[in-house]
């Protein structure tokens, strides 16, 4: 479980980095925290010829919290924003997610844009910044584009990003007055990937009604899962204990999971509606919380 | 023989007994360890081996030229350039019956399972050898292959073994009493067939071998993480075709877990070592993790079709009980389905006994011995009826398991079948009722279905799941120990077994000192090595506490009669006037006249050169002494297990663990209990996490620790652990085996609280571990994936 | 055939100083090499342990700034101008530090294999604050796998440590 040969490049400006994405693309990977990519490479599953070290361009390594929203650059590493108290407060549902990715040694090296470039459709994060309708800043040595995270995972450990794109940042819009979210998953061990995971955020309004709600699943498709359905069924409503169960049942009527040899698809169809029924339970609870 | 309870009662026993810590921590948690690939080898060629990517395939051709030609890669090797060592690596534990097939170090023809070695690359280092695999280029014809034991069985199902008319390994039937008309007679009946999945052992070390012919001597040197040394230099020795004392043997002084994979006998073995003697060069093969999980030998596989017949009041009159057991591509050995077959009974009185292995060859990696070494499977079959039998009668499971077990004045107890080191069953010592009310003196049964009952009102499903078993360990032929008086006046025991963490240079320094009379810091203890002392067997089956136990207690004894007698000599007295003291042998009313340790080595052993000694003078104080056990010793023990189960998820919450566990006499109560403590977190994740998956046509599908889930300290709780001591009459020191008893019990007492938290839905646990996936399905009914 | 094969003959290497246990080197590396076999083999510091090479075990566990990382998942090129720190670091002319002893006190280790991963996952926590309960002990163990102990002798080392204020000292 040695690495195949490659040529190391370490970068120090973001302008580097493009420069050689553009010389090399489908030969080069970019390495970040490299929690994902080094495994596959000692299990030679990826050889590339080039090898695009970010870790020494300090221009990514910044996030910035402002009143529009998250700003999270190339580097910062799961740890980073898990410790951070003011991210904790502004994105408990971030927070939240982040705590339940792997174990602390990873994440004290993995970042949060390569957990999302790496587009694991069982992770925590992808479905995180769908609900929270994160941003996705893209860029290459000749454009620059942002894609919604809603339109980023394109299929399992498949993005949008091209052979010559970096994702240089995400941005997550602040969340409104009284909006609420929250992370549940359903994993074999502490740590593990998800069986079923889902993030619900919402926003309660004056009248005591969810309103704005998302519904993202982990685990369940090739790609994070919005439940629209399930988003309309409780929009509107005060998800009461009648709401929720409607929901439940209507996810396990509707769901057509993925099997795979961590769970059966009849497994996930029976789940699904229970994680999203329980994080929706604790928005109503985070109601009484803000008492509107 | 002097029996340990003699010197108990008569002199200070100043160690055994007591939880001393163990010496060997020092170096291991000061990153001094010396496990294999830590050892400064220096120039060492790595080697890298190309594994058969099929589970079935007939090789047509292998080229090996672009590989050759890398940089840095020094050799390759395939089945044509080592035609002297394509031998047949034999079965461990064979059986005339057994439907025999050659299982050789490298594939010549056939590749049977994905992992089987197909060449090996010898390179400057891993990672350019790594390289060098990627550029042979093997011409496979895939074969049809068969992925579990059901499809083995199936009519017109492909030959594992092109040519043998049957997938099956072996048929074997014991039987006691009458069972066919027990089970007609029987008022109540139950039947039920059961699943136990394939896990590994998971050293954190994989395996590894090195090896170097010093030409100097003539001797080819090897070091292997083997549990097993001198069983490795043995087959060595007869496939190389030399003498054994043209090989050295040595299993480094500390070992990354062992866990019964390292206690096999692999092809690497034979390959590496020959491959350095051809090289004229060293050579070391470090088994990564990748490997490991496709080429390292596993366990646990087995389906039980089960039936018991009772009577009313619950007492056993019968038990059948027909297996498949996955042998995998070859028989590397046939222990872990013969013991299944005959721990079945248990701790429990059963008149009929019919006990029935029908033992397949699959396209998979061979099966062979793992901490609980076929044991598990059995009691999940056994302990799975005592508590249907439970439930059929409206009865607590632990009366239904009081009624039926052997009572403490029944021992010698002969079950009436053979124990898998060809003596009859027949249990040594034991208290079964001890461990039983150990643990109802922690639970109160009452109390606990009050809290239960009330529970389920508000959808808590909480159950309590028992398991008991009997485990036969300190299996023969034999083991060895060599005690010496050094030339510095210090105890050397050479022991031939070597250690994986049971802490062999602590609890055999106690021995040695307790038997001896000297103080502990005098006594050294090394291990491993078969220049150390000629003969052995190796660390596996909970076997060597009461087999190396009692010949260092032999060997000590006897250097401690030479000792004294040397001192008598010299000090020109009457033995029988003199005793051990320290470092010194003393004359007892006056103790400024003795002699040292050092001082005895230097006349006894040292000697003068040419010079005669007196007639009575002991010389060259060394004694080396081989214990020969009469049969198993049989250990006991109880698992009660309280789990609180999320019914909407399928998830088990172990709520409490209770562990009961006999093995007679305690030498190390920390030892001991380390040894329980890891089984039982063995047990928890055969029980609910670790299960090697296959594809239908024998692809493994959980090939990292992403998907084959080991458990952490996030899933293991701390049991409350008791002990019951029975010691065993077959050994002067009265020990049994601890090693595997905390895994045993697991499996069964977990599916069993399941099943009992589950009870309001009727749920029928069947298969092993409980996933999430398995717990929900045994509640809905839903058929569950394939994979 | 991996295109590794197909680029120059020779493997490409490259210089980094790196400071280990607090003793400055420079040292010339393949590019490909990880941490993990550049501290064992070319430092000769062997006590860091390779499990499964793939970031899940823990037992290449070592310290780099202030942070536990697996050293199977970086590469010697990555540690360059960096501080690591291995399980050699823990003791001072063979004393034990008090997490090394309570781990000899509570029997916490028998194959000792995985030992040196999980005394620097814990020293790097310990750093962070005290361990105070059993949750915690389990919490910061988690990322850890030991296949012989059961974990047991390590909760217990850890709930015996002097309090971060005791008489005693506290932990590194």
């Amino acid at each position: 479980m040695k690495p195949s040969r490659f040529t190391y490049h370490a970068p120090t400006q973001i302008e580097e980095v493009l420069d050689l994405l553009w010389a090399y693309g489908d030969e080069a990977k970019i390495l970040a925290g490299g929690q994902s990519l080094m495994p596959m490479l000692n299990f030679r599953l990826l050889a590339p010829a080039h090898l695009i070290d970010i870790n020494r361009v300090k221009a990514l390594n910044q996030y910035s919290l402002s009143d529009s929203g998250l700003t999270i650059s190339a580097l910062v590493r799961h740890r980073d924003l898990e410790l951070s108290p003011e991210v904790e407060l502004a994105y408990p549902i971030l927070h939240e997610g982040l705590t339940n990715i792997a174990h602390v040694q990873i994440r004290n090296r993995g970042t949060i844009c390569g957990s999302l470039a790496h587009a694991d459709s069982a992770a925590e994060l992808p479905s995180v910044m769908i609900a929270l309708d994160g941003q996705m800043n893209v860029c290459s040595k000749s454009s620059r584009r942002t894609v919604p995270a809603g339109e980023f995972f394109r299929f399992h450990l498949t993005s949008d990003l091209d052979s010559t794109e970096l994702l240089e940042s995400v941005f997550i819009p602040a969340m409104k007055r009284n909006s609420v979210g929250a992370f549940d998953e359903v994993t074999r061990r502490k740590g593990d990937f998800a069986l079923v995971g889902a993030a619900v955020v919402g926003t309660w309004s004056e009248q005591g009604t969810i309103e704005d709600c998302r519904i993202v699943c982990s685990g369940v498709a090739p790609t994070p899962l919005r439940l629209l359905e399930a988003e309309e069924l409780i929009s509107g409503t005060d998800l009461s204990e009648e709401v929720l169960v409607a929901v439940q049942q209507l996810v396990m009527e509707s769901l057509e999971p993925t099997e795979d040899v961590h769970t059966s698809a009849q497994y996930r169809k029976k789940v699904t509606g229970v994680v999203v029924r329980r994080g929706l339970a604790r928005l109503a609870e985070q109601r009484r919380v803000i008492n509107v | 023989m002097t029996q340990l309870s003699e010197v108990r009662n008569r002199e200070k026993i100043a160690n055994l007994g007591t939880g001393m810590l163990r010496r060997e921590d020092q170096r291991l948690l000061t990153g001094g360890g010396q496990f294999l690939d830590d050892l400064p080898f220096g120039d060492f060629y790595e080697a890298a081996i190309l594994r058969s990517s099929y589970a079935h395939a007939r090789i047509l051709s292998i080229n090996t030229e672009a590989a050759k030609s890398l940089n840095g890669v020094i050799a390759v090797f395939t089945a044509s350039e080592l035609g002297p060592i394509l031998k047949d690596l034999p079965p461990k534990v064979t059986n005339p019956k057994l439907n025999y097939q050659v299982r050789l170090p490298i594939v010549q023809e056939y590749a049977r399972y994905i992992g089987e070695p197909v060449a090996v690359v010898v390179a400057e280092n891993r990672y350019i050898a790594e390289d060098a695999l990627e550029l042979i280029e093997v011409d496979y014809e895939p074969l049809e292959s068969v992925g579990s034991t059901a499809q083995a069985l199936e009519e017109g199902a492909p030959a594992v073994h092109i040519g043998s008319e049957t997938n099956v390994a072996v048929h074997l039937i014991q039987q006691a009493g009458d069972p066919e008309a027990a089970l007609k007679s029987s008022p109540h009946v139950l039947r039920e067939t059961l699943h136990v999945a394939r896990g590994g052992g998971h050293s954190i070390e994989a395996r590894a071998v090195a090896a170097r012919f010093d030409a100097p001597t003539q001797q080819l040197i090897v070091w292997d993480n083997t549990q097993a040394p001198h069983y490795v230099r043995q087959m060595l020795a007869t496939i190389y075709g030399v003498s054994e004392d043209e090989i050295r043997l040595i299993a480094p002084a500390d070992i990354g877990g062992g866990f019964g994979p390292k206690a096999q006998f692999y092809g690497e073995e034979v390959l590496i070592p020959w491959i350095a003697m051809e090289l004229k060069h060293p050579v070391k093969w470090i088994e990564d993790r990748w490997e490991n999980f496709i080429s390292a030998t596993m366990e646990r596989t087995q389906t039980h079709r089960v039936e018991v017949g009772f009577d009313d009041d619950g007492r056993l009159l019968v038990l059948k009980d027909v297996f498949e057991h996955d042998q995998g591509a070859y028989c590397v050995g046939l222990q872990v389905p013969t013991i299944t077959m005959s721990t079945l009974p248990g701790p429990y009185v059963i008149p009929n006994i019919h006990s029935e292995l029908i033992s397949c060859y699959t396209n998979i990696v061979p099966t062979s011995s793992l901490r609980g070494a076929g044991r598990p499977q059995a009691v999940v079959a056994m302990e799975r009826m005592m508590d249907r039998i439970a439930e059929h009668l409206g009865l607590e499971p632990a009366e239904v398991r009081r009624r039926n077990l052997i009572q403490p004045d029944q021992f010698p107890y002969a079950v009436g079948l053979t124990f898998r080191d060809g003596s009859p069953l027949t249990y040594d010592s034991g208290n079964y009722p001890a461990l039983l009310d150990g643990v109802l003196e922690r639970i109160n049964l009452a109390e606990f279905r009050a809290e239960q009952t009330e529970a389920r009102k508000s959808g808590k499903f909480l159950g309590l799941g028992l398991a008991m078993f009997v485990e036969g360990t300190g299996i023969g032929p034999y083991e060895g120990a060599r005690v010496r008086l050094t030339n510095t006046g210090r105890i050397m025991v050479s022991l031939a077994a070597s250690p994986q963490g049971q802490g062999y240079e602590t609890v055999y320094a106690q021995v040695a000192a307790d038997a001896i009379g000297c103080d502990i810091d005098l006594v050294s203890v090394r291990h491993g090595d078969t220049s150390f002392i000629p003969y052995g067997q190796g660390t596996f089956a909970s076997r060597i506490t009461s087999t190396a136990g009692p010949a260092v207690w032999q060997a000590s004894l006897q250097v401690k009669e030479d000792i004294i007698d040397a001192a008598a000599s010299m000090l020109k007295i009457d033995s029988s006037e003199l005793e051990l003291r320290g470092d010194r042998v003393e004359v007892r009313n006056d103790p400024e006249k003795g002699v040292s340790l050092a001082e005895i080595a230097s006349i006894a052993n040292v000697g003068r050169h040419g010079m005669s000694v007196a007639r009575n003078q002991p010389v060259a104080i060394e004694r080396t002494s081989y214990f020969k056990p009469s049969q198993a010793a049989y250990s006991s023990g109880i698992s009660a297990i309280i789990v609180s189960v999320d019914v909407e998820t399928g998830k088990i919450e172990i709520v409490r663990s209770i562990l009961g566990h006999d093995c007679g006499t305690v030498l190390n109560p920390l030892l001991v209990e380390g040894q329980v403590l890891g089984g039982h977190a063995h047990g928890i994740g055969n029980a609910i996490y670790e299960e090697a998956k296959y594809s239908k046509d024998g692809q493994p599908l959980t090939v990292s620790y992403l998907d084959y889930a080991l458990p952490t300290a996030m899933e293991v709780p701390t049991p409350e652990l008791f002990h019951v001591v029975s010691p065993s009459p077959l050994n002067p020191l009265g020990v049994k085996g601890s090693g595997e008893g905390g895994t045993i019990p697991l499996p069964a007492s977990v599916a069993n609280a399941v099943e009992d938290a589950l009870r309001p839905f009727g749920a029928r646990i069947r298969e092993i571990p409980l996933t999430p996936d398995r717990v929900l399905a045994a509640i809905y009914g839903y058929r569950k994936g394939e994979t | 055939m991996s295109e590794a094969a197909e680029l120059d003959p020779v493997e490409s290497k490259m210089w980094i100083t790196v400071t280990i246990n607090g003793s400055k080197g420079t040292y010339l590396v393949d590019q490909r090499l990880t941490l993990a076999d550049f501290i064992r083999k070319q430092v000769e510091l062997p006590g860091t342990h390779l499990g499964c090479e793939h970031g899940s075990c823990g037992a290449c566990t070592i310290i780099m700034g202030d942070k536990a990382v697996r050293s199977c998942l970086l590469l010697a090129a990555q540690a360059d101008g960096e501080s690591i720190e291995t399980v050699e670091s823990l003791a001072e002319d063979g004393v034990l530090s008090p997490l090394q002893e309570a781990f000899h006190a509570n029997h916490a280790l028998q194959c000792g294999y995985c030992t040196s991963g999980f005394l620097m996952s814990l020293v790097a926590r310990l750093r962070e604050g005290p361990i105070e309960s059993e949750a915690q002990a389990r919490e910061a163990l988690s990322g850890n796998i030991c296949r012989c102990t059961g974990y047991t002798g390590m909760v217990a080392a850890l709930m015996s440590l002097p309090a971060p204020n005791g008489q005693s000292g506290g932990v590194q």
